[in-house]
């Protein structure tokens, strides 16, 4: 199946999210779609997919110009989509997730057993195993993927829309779906795959389309260019792919985990007698497939949790840390850069300058006055212009709502009010989640500074490349146990990838 | 610009209101004009007009405030009755137990009463939140049934004067009475019960401005009420926010006692609100949960209660229930442009 669009614009408000797009997608291919955040890309395959409508363009599918107003349209023409967030209802079966909309039999009846054969039918072609009558919930990220896949397959899509598809699985999980995806291709299906990660597209696309700023900079085959090429295309500039750091210098340790245990409310163990040690001067890389205890792990030592949950030592200098709140934690010099900007980093309605304060807003150099109750506006403000500055946040406007800032300026301020503690520890989540590759390289080379200045400094992250890149030391969680460490210069993906996944390396 | 906006949207929202109630006026088949000139113009005429206006707009002043807070907060205070009555009957039960006590030393001790009964009364459905993690809002509805019969009884069994058909207390000591403005104000009769209760209200608004936006206090208050995930990772102790923003929106509720006993009828009377505590709620609505909105937004209700009166006696249909219509369309457009704007945004 082809698509086509052509000179498609889309406006929200006063941002030009698609500015005259054209974008060719030759049938029986694998075309990936790469750009920064806000580029445009979820924006323009949304459109194709009827979710938004465009101001003006038209889409062409098979050469006919259509008109797509809604994901019924889509559907109808042979369009599926797959959302980074799947869209599945948890407490269904396979075969009902994937008749929902598309319910076979009569208004009165509902022919599950038909549907059922149908989609083992299917998920034999494309060797695409799973159990048409688990229910959702009990699968795992990987299989509830191949249920969505299977949910745009069973509506007879000749075109797959893949929106960030990468992101929750891990490396042997990665490999197994490019399989799947070169079989479609194989079949006569069209994939397009929205993605930022660039040794992906080179490892499954023919072709790559690349956006900025709403629009697309290049169009090329993908067997005639290279990471570097690409990464220059999005950004518009040269960009540091790797991490250029010194050898580490460990000092003396300054945080030491003793047989932590988590219980969640539940009673379920989200952590297993975890033990570690992070020195000074070294950062310790938190490698595993997301939910298998690194939240927990980093909102523990944050204290972010009920003490009842915890059980173990946990100390910070030789003092023990199990008592103190957040508050008194932050004073002691832990800084916490925690994974969900939105959810706990920010407060998104506040200005910058009172975010740059959040955390040491309750003592000097923040207030000043009588019993130091009273906000201390001019110190305040020096504080965030000195966090806005020295870690570039854009645009440089302290009394802007951080709503307003961008996912990767966002975080620069995050990282801009922790590092500024200064802390003796930095416990850093997904640093640059959501984060453009420009801003990644600028993250990256503060935390490497922040180490080199004698932090201790331990990461987690789910992008294997960031951890491994980053890291001196590797630990592996799986299962909330820690299931080895390694020696992230020496261990190969494959070998992380099967500690991560419960296997021995 | 942002001033603008925020000033333009609730001025709509009201016009609107006021042009679906003109509507309804012609369907019951008087005149919108004639109506309206009514309902509004005797807000403003000199003395009677404005010195009831202002006198009816202090404790929704208070109460807007109280509302204001708990919503900063995060909380929805939907207890602002109870409140005002626990504090009213405590400000009259000092102020006749203490009868005989010089007025430097009653007066404050009165306000005192009122404003902490309010914040003890507003800090118990915060706790109940803190501990038990039970909703605010049951509690503090609960609660306003618990108030009215508690005092209900106090008043009928323990503090009424003897023979009088009225259900109401004793009064209290001439020591604890606030002056009324007539006192201050040429031309504006004593009669008026408007008092000095009115200028704490606004001395109330500037102090909530200045919690709210220039300390550390308040700065807790708006980022537990914004995101409480963020202020428990900044160091802020959610459970004692609920607590401490739940006694100070009590504490304001409670400042209508002084309004109500102190300074207008210097006793408690039995059922006096008028249900200040619930137009409270539009109030801190309309007002965009702003101090100085909340001024503008009392004002406002003030001079449609007001005007309620005249538009009974003169007009051959309508009558004042025109009134409760408005207010309930400028809550009704508030809300809608609420949504509007979230609409909008996403």
């Amino acid at each position: 199946m082809k698509l086509e669009l052509r000179g498609i614009t889309k406006r929200f408000g006063a941002v030009l999210a698609n500015d005259h797009l054209d974008i060719t997608i030759p049938p029986g291919t694998i075309h990936a779609i790469v750009g920064e955040n806000g580029a445009g890309k979820s924006t323009a395959m949304r459109i194709a997919y009827g979710f938004y409508t465009a101001d003006s363009g038209e889409i062409l599918v098979n050469d006919q110009a259509r008109d797509i107003r809604a994901p019924r349209d889509a559907i109808a023409l042979g369009i599926g989509m797959v959302h980074q967030h799947f869209m599945l209802v948890r407490p269904m079966t396979v075969t009902e997730n994937i008749v929902l909309g598309a319910e076979p039999g009569s208004a009165m009846s509902l022919d599950l057993r038909k549907a059922a054969a149908g989609i083992r039918a299917l998920s034999e072609e494309f060797r695409l195993a799973v159990d048409p009558d688990a229910v959702v919930e009990d699968l795992s990220v990987g299989q509830q993927q191949r249920v969505e896949l299977l949910k745009a397959l069973y509506r007879r899509a000749g075109l797959l829309i893949l929106d960030e598809p990468t992101a929750v699985l891990t490396p042997q999980e990665v490999d197994e779906f490019f399989a799947i995806l070169r079989r479609m291709r194989g079949q006569g299906k069209t994939v397009i795959i929205i993605t930022h990660k660039l040794s992906e597209v080179l490892a499954i696309s023919d072709n790559v389309t690349v956006m900025r700023d709403g629009r697309v900079v290049g169009q090329v085959k993908t067997s005639e260019t290279d990471a570097a090429a690409l990464a220059r295309l999005m950004v518009g500039r040269d960009v540091l792919l790797r991490v250029d750091k010194p050898a580490a210098q460990p000092g003396a340790t300054v945080l030491a985990v003793r047989d932590v245990t988590i219980t969640a409310r539940d009673g379920a163990r989200r952590l297993d007698k975890v033990s570690f040690e992070v020195r000074a001067g070294e950062i310790v890389g938190v490698a595993g497939v997301e939910g298998n205890g690194q939240t927990e792990l980093i909102e523990a030592l944050a204290g972010l949790l009920p003490g009842s949950q915890v059980s173990g030592s946990m100390s910070l200098g030789g003092r023990d840390i199990r008592e103190l709140d957040a508050r008194r934690r932050r004073e002691a010099g832990i800084a916490h850069v925690p994974e969900d900007r939105h959810r706990r980093g920010l407060l998104l309605d506040f200005s910058l300058w009172e975010n740059a304060i959040l955390g040491v807003h309750y003592r000097a150099p923040a207030v000043s006055g009588v019993g130091g109750v009273l906000l201390d506006q001019a110190a305040i403000q020096r504080r965030a212009d000195l966090v806005i500055r020295e870690f570039d946040v854009r645009p440089p406007n302290a009394s802007l709502p951080a709503r307003a800032l961008s996912g990767g300026n966002q975080q620069k301020l995050i990282i801009g009010r922790e590092f500024e503690l200064p802390p003796a520890l930095l416990l850093i989540s997904q640093p640059t989640r959501g984060v453009d590759i420009g801003a990644i390289e600028f993250i990256h080379r503060k935390i490497v500074a922040l180490r080199d200045s004698g932090c201790a400094v331990l990461l987690v992250s789910a992008e294997l490349e960031e951890v491994t890149a980053l890291a001196d030391r590797l630990l592996v969680l799986h299962n909330g146990r820690v299931a080895g460490e390694v020696d992230p210069s020496r261990a190969t993906h494959e070998e992380i990838g099967l500690l991560m996944t419960g296997g021995r390396a | 610009m942002k001033v603008l906006r925020d000033l333009l949207f609730p001025s709509m929202a009201v016009l609107c209101a006021f042009l679906a109630g003109a509507l309804i006026v012609a369907l019951v088949g008087d005149s919108p004009v004639e109506t309206y000139r009514l309902l509004l113009g005797s807000a403003f005429s000199w003395p009677d007009g404005i010195g009831y206006t202002l006198f009816f707009a202090t404790p929704l002043i208070f109460t807007g405030l109280a509302v204001a807070v708990a919503l900063r907060g995060g909380l929805l205070n939907i207890g602002a009755e109870g409140q005002l009555y626990v504090a009213a009957f405590a400000t009259a039960w000092i102020g006749i137990t203490f009868a005989n006590l010089p007025a430097v030393v009653l007066v404050p001790l009165c306000c005192v009463a009122a404003i902490a009964a309010g914040a003890v009364w507003g800090a118990i459905p915060g706790l109940l939140k803190a501990r038990f993690g039970s909703h605010e809002v049951i509690n503090t509805i609960m609660l306003n049934f618990v108030a009215v019969a508690l005092v209900g009884y106090l008043t009928q069994y323990h503090y009424r004067m003897p023979g009088d058909p009225i259900m109401e207390t004793t009064p209290i000591g001439s020591g604890a009475h606030i002056p009324r403005l007539g006192a201050f104000i040429p031309g504006l009769p004593a009669r008026i019960p408007l008092n000095i209760a009115f200028l704490l209200a606004l001395l109330s608004c500037w102090l909530v401005y200045v919690l709210l936006w220039k300390t550390k206090w308040g700065y807790e208050i708006r980022a537990t009420g914004q995101n409480p995930a963020a202020a428990e990772y900044g160091g802020v102790s959610i459970r004692k926010e609920v607590v401490l923003t739940m006694a100070i929106s009590g504490a304001l509720a409670g400042m209508v006692g002084i309004n109500e006993v102190l300074g207008y009828r210097y006793r408690y009377y039995d059922g006096f609100s008028d249900n200040y505590g619930f137009t409270g709620i539009a109030v801190a609505l309309l007002g965009r949960n702003h101090p100085f909105g909340v001024v503008v937004a009392a004002l406002l209700f003030a001079v449609l209660q007001r005007g309620g009166v005249p538009v009974d006696a003169f007009t051959q249909l309508v009558s004042k229930d025109i009134v409760l219509i408005l207010q309930a369309l400028v809550i009704l457009f508030v809300a809608a442009e609420a949504a509007f704007r979230r609409g909008g945004r996403g």
